[in-house]
């Protein structure tokens, strides 16, 4: 018994071992490679490991990237083969828990990342206040501080469910979206400070990138009790493509609303009615009216294991996604593998947070048949996910944004797993 | 507010629920004594603000002063847009700008500022701030003013001698200027 299972072992390692010759050699390879990367050895227990290092990477064996993406319907890919490229998405499929690592965050910018100074940017916050104020960045470091986890989506997030099915990967439905803890100082602190006048009833908010992207943020008692000013992303100070070194965080919000590279706060009686939230982040309707200000995210889930373009066996498996709402808990997940003709609740795993993404788990043994997975959550409002029908029924095809519908992957006979309809 | 008692001490959060409940939303302002507790941020002059403060509302509060027509507009748009909007603003390759009437309730609606722009204002706010793409905020205040004129134009939302300045702008009524609802959600069940 003992032998036959250091025999297994030794085979294993043995595959292990020639897989990893291979991948070393690539990495020398390569022109780029640092002279310090870690260099595979056959068996890690003769030599001496690497010395400490002053910034950590990950495994030279972990190779999950964002995917590029340049909007609707076009091209993926980075560099030339997308010049105007200016998302990407998270590679769900590959996450454990539900923290997303800072530097596989996904990306959403309207005019390329800007390089600030963190001693030279400001923060000014004028308008319908008694005392308009300047801020540094230090002195909004040594102001209270509140931390938080919570998760941020585009709500061009699954844009693409409103069209046909395309056989895709679930980083490329679903990809924009990323929790992670984020720190700062609470909006309210800042308000009581410049002293909000009586007729503000709302707030400009304006980033200092190329496009000097700028959103009117209702003052309603959600916002007033609930918004950030971060400069901390996962306990290190937030990444360049998430607002360097200031950004608005408004939880469970569209994510363009959270203003990212923040330099003015100018208070206002009235939305400002800028391009972004007119002619953009706007859902046009089957009757040519379209809804403006839709600012939470509602409730949505997804399996991010078996999911789009996989390929698996028979025997077990342990379905798994995410679950999240901008208007609260999750409080709980199904899960169907034969298209919603019947449902089995899924066990969510601690912790469970308000306006974060909550993993789900549920053991599985397929056997080989065709099968379709779906997954629904409820919030703690009580709202249910709708399902495509329901969903296209209310708002036609032609809304871009805030596509929440519960999906479906279908696992063919061959183990392929394909978007049945997003 | 629930999301922070997990990470903040719980009659900290208390304190800061009962501060916001006892003065409401609207009368923050009373609370001014207490704003310049922590002694942090410095006060803005009235010059700093003016050099930040470059949006527009559709009551026309931030626009400059100059003036711009169809005439001049269309060469600004010629030599500093149409590369990426096309030669009047209907070919691309990016944003549609002008065209798209009467397609929204279509399977492919154009979304242009003819078709869909609710307010003339943001057309200053949106164009100084952010275009051209590579050179935001080069444009001189007559030179936006032109090629908003020159858009609106194009779109058949003003006529052609019209003058676009600072008084004339707000005043320009939008096709879809009543095309928009407040979000009515949870609008599926």
């Amino acid at each position: 018994m003992n032998d036959g299972f250091e025999n297994m072992n030794r085979r294993r390692f043995l595959t292990h071992s020639a897989s990893v010759i291979a991948s070393g050699a690539a990495i020398v390879a390569l022109p780029a490679a640092r002279a310090e990367e870690p260099k595979p050895v056959e068996d890690p227990m003769r030599l001496p490991g690497i010395l400490p290092r002053p910034y950590g990477e990950r495994s030279p064996f972990e190779k999950q990237q964002r995917l590029g993406g340049a909007g609707p319907g076009a091209p993926h890919g980075w560099g030339a083969n997308a010049p105007n490229n200016f998302n990407s998405g998270t590679p769900i499929q590959d996450l454990h828990g539900i923290v997303t690592p800072s530097a596989l965050h996904f990306e959403r910018h309207h005019n390329g990342v800007p390089a600030i100074n963190p001693a030279h940017h400001r923060l000014l916050i004028h308008g319908l206040v008694e005392r308009p104020l300047i801020f540094t960045v230090k002195e909004l470091q040594r102001l209270p501080s509140a931390s938080r986890i919570a998760f941020l989506e585009c709500s061009g997030n699954t844009w693409d469910g409103w069209r046909d099915a395309q056989d895709v990967t679930v980083q490329d439905l679903y990809g924009l979206m990323s929790t992670s803890e984020w720190t700062g100082v609470k909006l309210s602190t800042l308000l009581e400070a410049v002293g909000v006048r009586r007729e503000a009833k709302w707030m400009l908010a304006e980033g200092s990138d190329a496009a000097g992207l700028d959103r009117s943020v209702p003052l309603t008692e959600e916002v007033l009790n609930e918004a950030m000013i971060c400069y901390g992303q996962n306990g290190e100070a937030l990444r360049p493509e998430q607002g360097y070194p200031l950004r608005l965080f408004l939880p469970g919000f569209e994510g363009n609303i959270n203003v990212k590279w923040l330099r003015r706060l100018k208070l206002g009686s009235a939305p400002f009615m800028t391009r972004w939230e007119t002619a953009k982040y706007t859902e046009l309707l089957p009757d040519g009216k379209a809804y403006q200000f839709t600012l939470v995210m509602e409730a949505k889930s997804v399996i991010t294991y078996p999911s789009g373009q996989q390929q698996i066996q028979p025997g077990f498996h342990e379905i798994s996604g995410l679950a999240w709402s901008g208007r609260g808990r999750v409080t709980k997940v199904e899960v169907s593998v034969d298209g919603g003709r019947t449902w089995l609740g899924a066990r969510l795993q601690e912790p469970v947070l308000p306006k974060c993404h909550t993993r789900f788990r549920l053991p599985w043994r397929w056997n080989g048949q065709e099968a379709i997975l779906q997954s629904r959550c409820v919030d703690e409002t009580g709202y249910s996910q709708p399902t495509r029908q329901d969903l296209v029924k209310v708002r036609g095809t032609n809304s871009v944004y805030h596509y929440n519908a519960i999906q479906s992957w279908t696992v063919e006979r061959d183990g392929r797993v394909r978007n049945l309809y997003a | 507010m629930d999301g922070y008692v997990t990470y903040m001490h719980k009659p900290m959060v208390a304190g800061v629920v009962a501060l916001l409940m006892a003065f409401g939303v609207v009368s923050f302002g009373r609370s001014a004594e207490d704003g310049t507790e922590y002694g942090l941020g410095r006060p803005a002059t009235e010059r700093e603000i003016r050099a930040w403060n470059m949006d527009v509302s559709p009551t026309g509060e931030g626009l400059p002063p100059g003036q711009g027509t169809v005439k001049q507009g269309a060469q600004v748009y010629a030599t500093k847009c149409a590369a990426c909007h096309g030669p009047t603003g209907v070919e691309g390759p990016k944003d549609k700008l002008v065209g798209g009437r009467d397609t929204l309730t279509t399977p492919k609606p154009v979304r242009t500022i003819g078709s869909y722009w609710p307010y003339a204002t943001t057309l200053y706010d949106y164009i100084h701030r952010a275009m051209p793409f590579n050179a935001p905020q080069s444009l001189t205040p007559d030179e936006t003013y032109s090629v908003i004129a020159w858009l609106l134009f194009q779109n058949q939302v003003i006529a052609e001698d019209t003058v676009i300045d600072a008084q004339t702008l707000p005043k320009v009524q939008m096709p879809n200027r009543n095309g928009f609802i407040p979000d009515p959600r949870p609008d599926v069940r």
